[in-house]
């Protein structure tokens, strides 16, 4: 972001400098300029982002205990056997990994698709002028805006067993259950973390769907009912499609989101989440601050980061891929 | 052409800049220097009903200090959800504070990093000598064997409390002194309309003080002599699954309290829903919820027969606060100082009389605040009864691994599920493979 932004007006001004070709060390100092102005973004991002990986897939190579963490240079090198214990399935942390992995692909899928889902429907409704639209549209972002922390609170407090809000609705008053039910320990805690995670991405879509569909021309649709294509029709021919390009980024953004949430599970489950709703953010948290063993919580996280990258360029490759075939 | 050198050379001054803060983090090998001799930072743990709480009764002993001494003490209360992972963060940085409490359990683990100050001799005389503290209190401090890690701030003990009123309307006279009296006075209480025992279950450190107790009635440890962790022990499994049966066989725990882990369980007793507590130094925390002292009793903790003594009449463990100096200090002498300064007799009165726990300071206990009644059982628990959780450098993670454990138990229960002997043995056994291997 912030490296476009520089660098544009900076090329606006090289026909300029063009002009005076004579002058080849002001030439070459404006030539310079740009990059100098990069530099501190680049020495942040540096700092902030691949400095911290850095260290920690060093310290993915390190036995980095209890015993070693005041002074991380003391700790011995442990070679590829933090990976080891990660990725050995037989033995009960790699099992527990697989576990929590496979639990955390099923909630992402099922949460991104109904985020979606829920996100381009309102925003179609939300297409047409009616009283209320711009409260409903504002309404419809407060999840979104809302401190996550404040907003899982107030989940658990509807979730309790005894004086939750969520079984008095479907225990006391529409009697749906014999008894009431358990939402935040045991297998109930699945749908309660998908719940509050659809709740709080679905907005998200909502506004980037939105955003999309105010650059589909009006005429479009406006052709296809003199064509008689109904309501449904529309959004196949017209909507769905012309909104890839939006949803190809909001979908990897929402999925890699989602998948690396921390807060709401942790939140709502606290340290140690139910199997049910064991997902990796919080099982990888578990395995280095709670076990006090940051060697294999590094490389359970250079794991998972290979695992992200990897899906995230297939996905990527796969629909420029289909972009491409699209537009020839 | 003047701006843009300008912008030129604040890009270099500022990337400058950045380097140079990058590599000014923390260095971690330090042992400790008197640089800064005027201040100290001060974390407290949260003994009171809240942090503002807190604020108000250390405040004030602050100031003292900063008149006597000189030293001016930034006071921070940390809750305790955070503690233990600030100090994490603390020693791993190696920026922390100079002065922390922490929960007595911990000693051993914390010890094993390097990170706080070790207690020798030389270090004990200048705050009075080691003799000035209780025994059992001293026995918290550290693993065996090495010099102790912290020293003893507040002491607490597990006691039972019960609400007159309700055991009245049963027609109980006396609360109970075994587990088999408490199922049985349950089934008086249960048929007037109240519920008998609260629990904490997804509460993993109130799992690991009530399981840990339980394991010592049925002659049993966790931990073998020699440090290695032993959690599919016959007993030990016996005394977990006798914990659970409270709620799945006994019923006397309601169910709902398998997801209690924010002191609801203290709630429902100060409310005068519930018979039975099992806790420890609840006496200000039941005041602040507005329970007036004459409407409770404090009884030992129950045992399996006879009264409460060593080995497997154990009933409480040693519960309570340590206070440390962290290695890093940059004012040395001015943590020793204020470490005096707390376990002082006339300090270690005022707070804990403000925190209604027993001071682990001998002379102190003396006073005639500690001799109440109910502070009389908490005394003589902690003086015959209490044993002190194992001190072991792997003692956080076997508090998460089997309060982990324990509380899938209670989630099992929870939801009508059969809790066996099998069930038990195959959570324990999975929260003994999760321990570090050394």
């Amino acid at each position: 972001m912030t490296a476009t932004a520089l660098e544009e007006p900076v090329r606006k001004t090289s026909p300029g400098a063009a002009r005076e070709p004579r002058r080849r060390p002001g030439r070459l100092r404006r030539i310079g300029l740009p990059y100098l102005l990069l530099l501190p973004a680049l020495l942040l991002e540096l700092l902030v982002h691949l400095v911290p990986m850095v260290i920690g897939i060093v310290m993915s190579f390190k036995e980095l205990t209890q015993f070693y963490i005041r002074d991380w240079g003391t700790a011995p090198w442990s070679g590829l056997d933090n990976y080891k214990v990660s990725v050995d399935f037989d033995a009960p942390v790699g099992e527990a990994l697989l576990h929590s992995f496979f639990v955390t692909v099923g909630f992402t899928l099922l949460s991104v698709a109904l985020c979606w889902l829920i996100g381009t429907a309102a925003a179609i409704y939300m297409q047409d002028t009616f009283r209320g639209r711009g409260f409903l549209r504002a309404l419809f972002l407060v999840p979104y805006a809302l401190p996550v922390y404040a907003a899982v609170i107030t989940w658990v407090f509807m979730f309790q067993h005894d004086n939750g809000l969520v079984n008095h609705v479907l225990h006391d008053q529409l009697h749906l259950t014999d008894k009431p039910s358990f939402w935040l320990i045991g297998d109930n805690s699945f749908y309660a973390l998908l719940t509050v995670s659809v709740w709080k991405g679905w907005p998200f879509a909502f506004l980037i769907v939105m955003a999309g569909l105010q650059n589909i021309p009006r005429e479009l649709y406006e052709a296809a009912a003199l064509d008689g294509a109904g309501m449904l029709q529309q959004i196949r021919r017209i909507t769905l499609p012309s909104l890839r390009p939006v949803n190809q980024v909001l979908i990897l953004v929402l999925f890699l989101w989602t998948f690396n949430d921390f807060n709401t599970p942790y939140v709502l489950f606290g340290k140690s989440a139910p199997a049910a709703a064991d997902l990796i953010s919080v099982h990888i948290y578990q395995a280095s601050f709670v076990t006090w063993n940051f060697g294999t919580g590094s490389a359970m996280s250079v794991l998972l980061l290979l695992f992200l990258l990897v899906v995230t360029g297939v996905y990527l490759l796969l629909t420029s891929r289909g972009r491409r075939t699209a537009d020839a | 052409m003047r701006s843009i050198r300008a912008a030129a050379v604040g890009a270099v001054t500022m990337s400058f800049a950045l380097a140079l803060t990058a590599c000014g983090g923390g260095s971690s090998s330090g042992g400790g220097s008197n640089d800064s001799p005027k201040t100290l930072t001060y974390w407290a743990s949260n003994q009171g009903a809240s942090i503002a709480v807190d604020k108000q009764v250390l405040q004030p002993e602050l100031d003292k200090f900063e008149k006597q001494a000189g030293i001016k003490v930034k006071l921070e209360v940390v809750p305790w959800s955070d503690l233990l992972n600030r100090i994490l963060t603390a020693t791993t940085s190696g920026q922390g504070p100079d002065v922390l409490n922490i929960g007595n359990t911990w000693s051993a683990s914390l010890q094993a990093t390097g990170a706080l100050l070790p207690w020798d001799a030389k270090n004990f005389d200048k705050i009075g000598g080691k003799d000035r503290f209780v025994d059992s209190a001293l026995g918290s401090t550290g693993a065996e064997g090495k010099d102790p890690a912290a020293v003893p701030l507040y002491s607490m003990a597990y006691a039972l409390y019960y609400n007159k009123q309700i055991l009245a309307d049963a027609g109980i006279s006396k609360p109970p002194a075994t587990w088999h009296e408490l199922t049985a006075d349950g089934k008086k209480i249960q048929a007037k309309g109240k519920t008998t025992l609260g629990a904490e279950g997804s509460n993993l450190s109130e799992n690991i003080h009530h399981v840990f107790v339980f394991a010592k009635q049925h002659g049993a440890d966790f931990f073998t002599s020699d440090g290695k962790p032993d959690f599919t022990n016959d007993n030990v499994v016996a005394a977990v699954k006798q914990y659970v049966d409270l709620m799945a066989k006994d019923k006397v725990v309601p169910t709902g309290d398998a997801e209690y882990a924010q002191n609801q369980s203290v709630s429902d007793f100060a409310k005068g829903k519930q018979a039975f507590l099992l806790w420890q130094s609840a006496a200000a925390n039941l005041k602040s919820q507005g329970m007036s002292e004459d409407a409770y009793g404090i009884a030992p903790v129950p045992v399996q027969s006879g009264t409460p003594g060593t080995g497997a009449q154990v009933n409480s463990m040693v519960a309570g606060i340590n206070i440390s100096v962290f290695k890093n200090t940059k004012n040395l002498d001015g943590a020793t100082q204020f470490v005096k300064f707390m376990t002082s007799d006339d300090e270690q009165k005022i707070l804990n009389k403000a925190y209604s726990s027993i001071p682990p300071v001998k002379a102190a206990q003396e006073d005639a605040a500690f001799n109440s009644p109910s502070n009389a059982v908490l005394k003589s628990t902690l003086a015959t009864s209490a044993a002190a959780l194992p001190q072991v450098a792997s003692e956080s993670q076997f508090e998460t691994a089997v309060g982990t454990a324990v509380k899938d138990l209670f989630a099992d229960a929870a939801a009508g599920r059969a809790v066996t002997t099998d069930s038990v043995k195959a959570k324990l056994e999975k929260a003994q493979q999760q321990m570090p291997a050394a």
